[in-house]
């Protein structure tokens, strides 16, 4: 350990604060009142849009300079829509593309 | 009650096997920085959230001023002011188990809110309460077995932690079949890369967040008359 007891917890609870300060915050903002029509419509829209970006934040390091950087990630992601348009299975599309994935990384690329 | 733990444990499942090699990796390097596994599951406890998490190690290990620590964490989890915004009344209904659910809401729990579908003899409440239990369960287990004996574990995981990718593409994949409107993903994901080009891939997502939401809310005269009332996207 760098840092001695005391500091470290220091840095774990401010960690945690910072986190639970934004889980929060949405509702007490709007505690104890009717949600603005807007906020009403954004939640609804929100989840696709949040889903759509941890997509590309699971991808943002992915690069385009050689085959091996970004082709897996490619092939892999192609089998997950064909498999869940397919079967609409969440847990075979989950474990197949999985299981494809790691089986480019590790034997074809 | 029987059918609504059933239910939490099948829709989860997928999560514990993309936080399995995740949460060993984190054991494993805390391990390695000096921290226990007792030290890592408390962390992944309070904190319960991987991105932060493995940025923590960095602050653990070296000497950064609590101010830069409370920005960069502010930063890193900004997406999470976003999470609360579609469920402030579903929440409201759950009475105090909301507490709970509010501080559990990392991005894995977050993602099967969205997914939830009613299912006969499945408790609504329960089912949210219980999806988040076990995201946490898996979390904190996981992280701590990376402590304890990630280093005893010899096959070759490489690329299991794409579980979780492919967890979100599946969840947008049920999120857009149903959906009237499916701008917001496409708007997004457009978002995303310009965003990554723009401020690089460790920043981009709170400016791809605000650019979204502000693109949703201009767009909101063309967009809100296709939503159905009850709509859940």
């Amino acid at each position: 350990m760098v840092l001695p007891v005391g500091q470290s917890i220091l840095v774990i609870a401010v960690c945690a604060a910072a986190t639970q300060l934004e889980r929060w915050l949405p509702f007490l903002l709007f505690r104890g009142r009717a949600v603005p029509p807007v906020v009403q419509y954004l939640g609804k829209l929100l989840p696709m849009a949040v889903m759509a970006t941890l997509v590309i934040y699971c991808l943002r390091d992915v690069t385009f300079a050689a085959a091996a950087d970004f082709v897996p990630e490619l092939i892999a992601i192609a089998v997950v829509v064909g498999l869940h348009l397919w079967r609409r299975s969440t847990f075979l599309s989950i474990v197949g593309g999985t299981v494809c994935y790691m089986a480019l990384v590790q034997l074809v690329f | 009650m029987k059918k609504t733990i059933a239910y939490a444990v099948r829709r989860s499942l997928p999560i514990l096997i993309g936080f399995f090699p995740v949460g060993l990796a984190y054991g494993v390097l805390m391990q390695n920085a000096g921290y226990n596994f007792l030290w890592t599951g408390a962390c992944s406890l309070f904190v319960f959230t991987g991105s932060l998490q493995f940025l923590m190690v960095d602050f653990l290990t070296s000497v950064t001023p609590l101010f830069t620590v409370a920005v960069m964490a502010l930063l890193l989890s900004s997406r999470h002011i976003f999470y609360g915004l579609s469920f402030i009344e579903k929440f409201r209904e759950f009475g105090p188990a909301r507490w709970y659910l509010i501080y559990a809401l990392n991005d894995e729990a977050y993602s099967l809110h969205c997914a939830y579908r009613p299912e006969a003899g499945v408790d609504e409440k329960w089912a949210f309460v219980l999806s988040a239990v076990c995201v946490q369960l898996y979390w904190v287990v996981c992280s701590m077995l990376g402590g304890l004996l990630g280093r005893l574990i010899t096959f070759d995981t490489t690329g299991i932690d794409f579980a979780l990718t492919v967890l979100f593409v599946v969840i947008l994949l049920d999120q857009l079949r149903g959906a009237s409107v499916k701008l917001p993903a496409v708007a997004a994901m457009l978002s995303s890369v310009v965003c990554i080009l723009v401020f690089g891939p460790a920043n981009f997502i709170l400016p791809s967040l605000l650019v979204t939401v502000a693109a949703l809310t201009l767009l909101r005269p063309k967009l809100e008359p296709k939503l159905s009332k009850t709509e859940v996207v």
